[in-house]
């Protein structure tokens, strides 16, 4: 008989295993899946190292996106609309997010709710950057994604300083669309927690880890297709070139 | 290159330090006591927003402290110049976010009277309904955060609650929660809608109430009354030397209040009074709120009974929009209608201060024309900027936590403060 057994002492009893039936299931729609890539020997052993390391991801993104921790951060009008969402009204406790943290190092999503000055944007950017992986960040208001109604020498737009996943639109945005922003976001964390955003941005190296441990290989390799984030700018002519 | 070039504000920025000030403090105890400084903000949950504070404390005492602002500073007053005067209230409205409709009814309070404009009465009763509104919601915001500064979470959902019920109303009558542009030079955007009476009544049947039940909450509560009552007093002299007004000046028995001192957009017709305090501390503070917002609340009685019937905007096609349904059968409305979309209107050379009563103080815009339909100059005195200098006197000499709960109780809101 066909038995399937996980890599012994990867994960050991943290997700219960799926019953035989399930993964027979399982591995016959991945073998059809994979026809014509893989054969023979190498497809069992692809199948094999899949299927339980999504689900535990599954598992683990699932548990994530329901308890995230913002940090304590408001910084101009729409920070008031962003205090009525842990109100009674709106209730975001409904969804595990009302955990407040004042430092940096316990929260893992970042509401910038405001307009970010460029005096404030090295202080934003440093508070980012003591968030502990893996973390998020959504810019509230039109003024954090667009400069807003000003649009002036003062405000920087958040896109400018760091990664941003999630733009809320409104000036100030209603709790409502804050909370479906966060459902959003909630949503983006289950299908895929990384994002990419390291790799979009090119920062693979500055991911901050735990001592003794290793960036896993799906951060420090760069993406088959790279991400462009703008049309490479053609270059402009300079003057020596006809020379 | 091994260092990046700072510029001279970054260099002037980081030079602040408090050793000349602290010189006279050098030999406190013999110098026996070290002296430490701390930073506090601009991230700080107890800062109100992106307050930084430098604080010199020697253990637990505070020694000297010096507030550094700027950090959400949006050029607003330089944006309201490049926009027509009736293009600058959004603007205008942004700076203390939890008062708009104050700062919009400064703003074109200013305008009006350099135009020489005759606000209708209905116009003024529901200016002086929105306003008082907002006020309201206004301590209701700085009751339900400033009671989490001192560790009591459940103020700050009833506070909240309330908050949402002004917060419907304003979007019935101007369509937005927060900045409304609801006030407009010559009166308000719109007539209130059918409804909106019905459930104002409702709202203000009920506040006193919820009123009484904060003061149920809060003058019984023993960690309410120790870390409030007689905690950074400081006298009427001193805040006037400092030119601290609103709520912190009537706290310390002065009763100030513009709304009675020099009364705009018809608060002459209203009988409310004003509640001051005795001892100026930070209890009075809060007591001197809580007892506005009840005054507040018969001011909206007030002129809801009283509203007159009329236009709600002056009917000078100049200055404010025809009405729709004029644009279909006349001309003139037409042409009226595109010279003030496309250029706006243009207000005679001049200047002038108008002050009003925030819920922080007094709010004045200082505006300058130049005869063409752009403002020459718009500036706001921000009540939260004068009062912030009063930080430091008052806190001279506590502990540091009190420090917090005395900023909670100035309520400085850094939107207007930066501007
Ligand atoms: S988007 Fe609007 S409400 Fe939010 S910070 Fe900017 S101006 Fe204020």
């Amino acid at each position: 008989m066909d038995v399937i057994r996980s890599k012994p002492g990867v994960f050991p009893g943290i997700v219960e295993a799926p019953s035989q039936q399930d993964l027979k299931i399982e591995q016959r729609r991945a073998r059809d899946f994979l026809k014509g890539d893989l054969a023979g020997q190498e497809l069992e052993e692809y199948v094999e190292s899949r299927l339980l390391t999504t689900t535990l991801s599954k598992a683990g993104a699932w548990a994530a996106s329901n308890a995230l921790f913002p940090a304590t951060f408001g910084l101009a009008c729409c920070a008031i609309e962003m205090m009525s969402i842990v109100a009674s009204r709106v209730d975001i406790a409904r969804f595990g997010f009302e955990a407040f943290r004042a430092s940096p190092r316990q929260a893992d999503i970042m509401i910038l709710s405001g307009r970010v000055s460029i005096k404030m944007a090295p202080v934003v950017r440093r508070v980012y950057d003591q968030m502990l992986e893996p973390k998020w960040a959504i810019a509230m208001g039109a003024c954090s994604s667009s400069m807003g109604v000003f649009n002036n020498y003062a405000i920087v737009p958040a896109d400018k300083f760091m990664p941003v996943d999630i733009h809320v639109p409104g000036c100030p945005p209603r709790p409502e669309a804050l909370a479906h922003g966060i459902l959003k976001l909630r949503k983006m964390i289950q299908d895929d927690p990384d994002l990419g955003w390291r790799a979009r941005y090119d920062a693979e190296k500055t991911a901050e880890l735990m001592p003794g441990y290793e960036l896993s290989e799906e951060l420090t390799t760069p993406p088959s297709e790279p991400y462009v984030l703008d049309e490479p700018v053609a270059a402009t002519p300079t003057e020596g070139e006809g020379a | 290159m091994a260092t990046t070039e700072r510029s001279a504000y970054r260099q002037m920025e980081d030079s602040i330090t408090m050793d000349a000030r602290l010189e006279r403090f050098g030999t406190v105890d013999g110098g026996e006591h070290e002296l430490l400084t701390v930073n506090l903000g601009p991230h700080h949950p107890a800062t109100h927003g992106v307050l930084r504070l430098l604080v010199t404390l020697q253990g637990e005492v505070v020694i000297d402290l010096r507030p550094i602002i700027g950090y959400v500073h949006t050029g607003i007053e330089k944006t309201a110049e490049q926009k027509s005067y009736w293009k600058a209230i959004p603007v205008v409205e942004r700076m203390d976010y939890l008062a708009y409709m104050f700062n919009a009814t400064a703003y074109c309070g200013a305008v009006e009277s350099l135009l020489d404009l005759e606000v209708p009465k209905r116009g003024q009763y529901l200016r002086v309904i929105h306003m008082e509104l907002n006020r309201i919601m206004s301590h209701l915001v700085w009751l339900g955060t400033s009671a989490l500064d001192l560790g009591a979470m459940s103020m700050f959902w009833f506070c909240f609650r309330e908050r949402e019920r002004i917060l419907d109303l304003f979007e019935q009558s101007t369509g937005q929660r927060m900045h409304t542009r609801y006030i407009q030079v010559g009166g308000v955007m719109e007539d209130i809608p059918r409804g909106f009476e019905e459930k104002l009544r409702e709202f203000i049947a009920i506040m006193p109430k919820r009123v009484g039940q904060y003061r149920d909450m809060l003058y019984k509560n023993e960690i309410a009354l120790q870390r409030l009552k007689g905690i950074c007093p400081l006298d009427e002299e001193s805040l006037l030397a400092l030119g601290v007004t609103g709520p912190l000046l009537r706290a310390a028995g002065n009763p100030w209040d513009l709304r009675k001192a020099d009364p705009y957009c018809s608060y002459e017709d209203f009988d409310f009074k004003i509640p001051v305090g005795t001892e100026g501390d930070n209890w009075d503070r809060l007591a001197v709120r809580l007892a506005e917002m009840e005054q507040s609340v018969r001011i909206i009685e007030q002129a809801l009974d009283g509203l007159p019937e009329g236009p709600h905007i002056t009917e000078d096609r100049k200055i404010a929009l025809p009405p729709r349904h004029e644009l279909g059968t006349s001309m003139e409305a037409l042409i009226h209608h595109f010279k003030l979309v496309t250029e706006g209107f243009r207000v005679p050379p001049g200047e002038h201060y108008y002050p009003i009563e925030s819920p922080r103080g007094e709010l004045g815009c200082f505006v300058r024309a130049d005869g063409s339909s752009k403002p020459a100059r718009v500036h706001m005195r921000d009540p939260s900027f004068v009062n912030l200098q009063a930080t430091a006197p008052m806190t001279r000499g506590t502990y540091i936590a009190d420090l917090i709960a005395t900023l909670a109780m100035l309520d400085p809101v850094l939107g207007g403060i930066d501007r």
